[in-house]
């Protein structure tokens, strides 16, 4: 028994010992004077590794996605003869929920993964130790342009998800088993809510994208510098970022419904 | 601007890694224009010594003071500026591996400088010709031998033409070609710009045909300093066991009876 309240302890110490380090490069990394001629094309570079080569992934998963949503949705609403519905049951599910949260996952996944083994492989061969013999801090060079990246990069990602699976639901809706276009898109428009939807989406993403990156750049950065350090690193990566996205999503969703 | 003798000053300098003390209140004094080399067997913190002298790590007690500048007491905006005047080679020479050679030494002048492109690429491609690599400047990081990687590092650590530049290692995995290619290099380098060279190595043979004055450190203390001669005539029986590379025991007869007649050091590894 007090072995068990030990290992609490400790594990507890740890946790907290690591969110410490983790908000010190954070705040290291970000707050300091902008230097926007040398930050903006590190900044464009990053946005293209995490963003634009995420995108593959992203459209791909969320045409399937969407197309799944429009089948078993048009199955359900069938049996109640409500397939005039369908647009609506795609678009809510999609945006509110699937969007960012599938989104967030693919993101961790994809970029956070590579982010982490980024950084870990710099650490591990010297680049970041030589970088700061060099009088550049990495803190600035490296974690600084991955974060924003990611951090923009997550719900312009978000918002193209949703937009190619609600095109996904329409295509297995409507071109396929014959859903009316018109009553799709118009029960769809009626039933969307700007604020409390597509908004509180968005909001979502937000803030996936922050915590996935954070957690990606700091365990490259903390990553212990060897081979399997950096496998651990990446795994970590992955684990945290999911649970957390899937954490946060239930807290969110909660604070929404109570604040709507 | 410090105008004394030495470049770097180390005093009562002690440091540990957990429980484990790897400097226990050592002194150093390390002269401008010359190069010193750090020695002693692996895993003695000859590398930690050049990361305390760079500051990137803290010394548990003592004190490091490099152009009369105490390292480890300056804001983290004068420390970079300090390291800018500092130039390191790393072990594995850590250089940009999504970087061509090129671009690594052109890294800390885009960094530092407000210098136009055609400034920086003549730069850059003089000090790829001072280390005999004008040719490979457009060849990635991951395209350069061991030998070219390290050469390729060397010019970037000078890039700023720095007063101090440290090496790690560098005689370490070379073929005998590279080998020799570099330890001129490190002379010419110190020499031709002025540079204060530490050199951190356990190469006895290859440290000794360059160095000026040697330190050598074992259990967190100096064993022995002087200029290579001095150290090969040096009393200490830990010093001699060291440059004999004598694993345990006595030193062999032929070679205690070599070091007082040895003029040149390279002659030792027939020992």
């Amino acid at each position: 028994m007090l072995k068990l309240v030990n290992d609490i302890g400790e594990f507890g110490v740890e946790f907290l010992r690591g969110l410490g380090r983790a908000g010190l490069l954070l705040f290291h990394a970000l707050v300091r004077k902008p230097n926007v001629r040398k930050s903006f094309p590190l900044l464009i570079e990053q946005l293209y590794a995490v963003g634009f080569l995420s995108l593959l992934i992203i459209i791909a998963s969320a045409l399937f996605i969407g197309m799944v949503v429009g089948l078993q949705g048009f199955n359900t609403l069938n049996k109640f003869g409500a397939t005039a519905q369908l647009g609506q049951l795609v678009a809510l599910s999609v945006v509110r929920e699937l969007g960012p949260v599938v989104t967030a996952l693919l993101f961790a996944g994809r970029a956070g993964s590579a982010l982490t083994a980024e950084i870990g492989l710099m650490k591990t061969t010297e680049q970041l130790v030589s970088m700061e013999m060099m009088g550049v801090d990495p803190l600035w060079r490296v974690i600084a342009p991955r974060f924003w990246a990611g951090f923009i990069a997550m719900p312009l990602l978000a918002m193209i998800f949703s937009v190619i699976a609600i095109f996904g639901g329409y295509l297995v809706g409507v071109v396929w088993l014959g859903v009316d276009a018109g009553a799709f898109w118009n029960n769809m428009q009626v039933a969307i809510d700007f604020r409390t939807d597509i908004l509180n989406g968005i909001i979502k993403s937000i803030i996936f994208g922050f915590v996935i990156t954070w957690i990606a750049v700091f365990q490259g950065y903390d990553t212990v510098p060897t081979a399997p350090g950096i496998s651990q690193a990446t795994t970590r990566t992955v684990v945290y970022a999911s649970l957390a996205v899937l954490g946060l999503d239930f807290v969110l969703t909660a604070l929404m419904l109570v604040l709507a | 601007m410090d105008n004394t003798e030495n470049l770097v000053t180390i005093r009562n300098l002690s440091f540990s890694r957990e429980e484990r003390v790897i400097f226990s209140n050592i002194n150093m004094d390390i002269k401008r224009g010359k190069i010193t080399a750090v020695m002693g067997p692996s895993g003695i913190g000859k590398t930690t010594l050049l990361h305390l002298i760079g500051g990137l790590l803290p010394p548990e007690q003592g004190s490091i003071e490099v152009n009369g500048q105490n390292v480890h007491r300056l804001s983290r905006k004068k420390l970079y500026r300090l390291r800018c005047r500092m130039g390191m080679l790393f072990q594995s020479g850590a250089l940009f591996t999504n970087l061509t050679a090129f671009e690594n030494v052109a890294f800390p002048l885009r960094e530092h400088t407000s210098l136009s492109e055609d400034k920086i690429s003549e730069i850059v491609l003089q000090k790829l010709e001072a280390v005999g690599l004008k040719e490979a400047s457009n060849l990635a990081a991951n395209q350069l031998s061991g030998g070219m990687v390290r050469r390729v590092a060397i010019a970037r650590a000078i890039a700023l033409n720095p007063m101090l530049i440290m090496y790690d290692e560098p005689f370490v995995g070379l073929d005998p070609i590279a080998l020799g290619v570099i330890v001129k290099l490190i002379r010419e380098i110190n020499d031709d710009a002025g540079m204060t060279t530490i050199l951190v190595s356990h190469d006895v043979n290859e440290t000794f045909r360059i160095a000026d004055y040697v330190y050598l450190i074992d259990g967190g203390k100096i064993i022995g300093q002087g200029t290579p001669k001095q150290l090969l005539e040096y009393a200490d029986e830990r010093v001699q066991r060291f440059i004999h590379g004598v694993v345990d025991g006595k030193l062999p007869a032929h070679c205690l009876s070599k070091i007082s007649s040895l003029e040149d050091s390279t002659e030792l590894a027939s020992c």
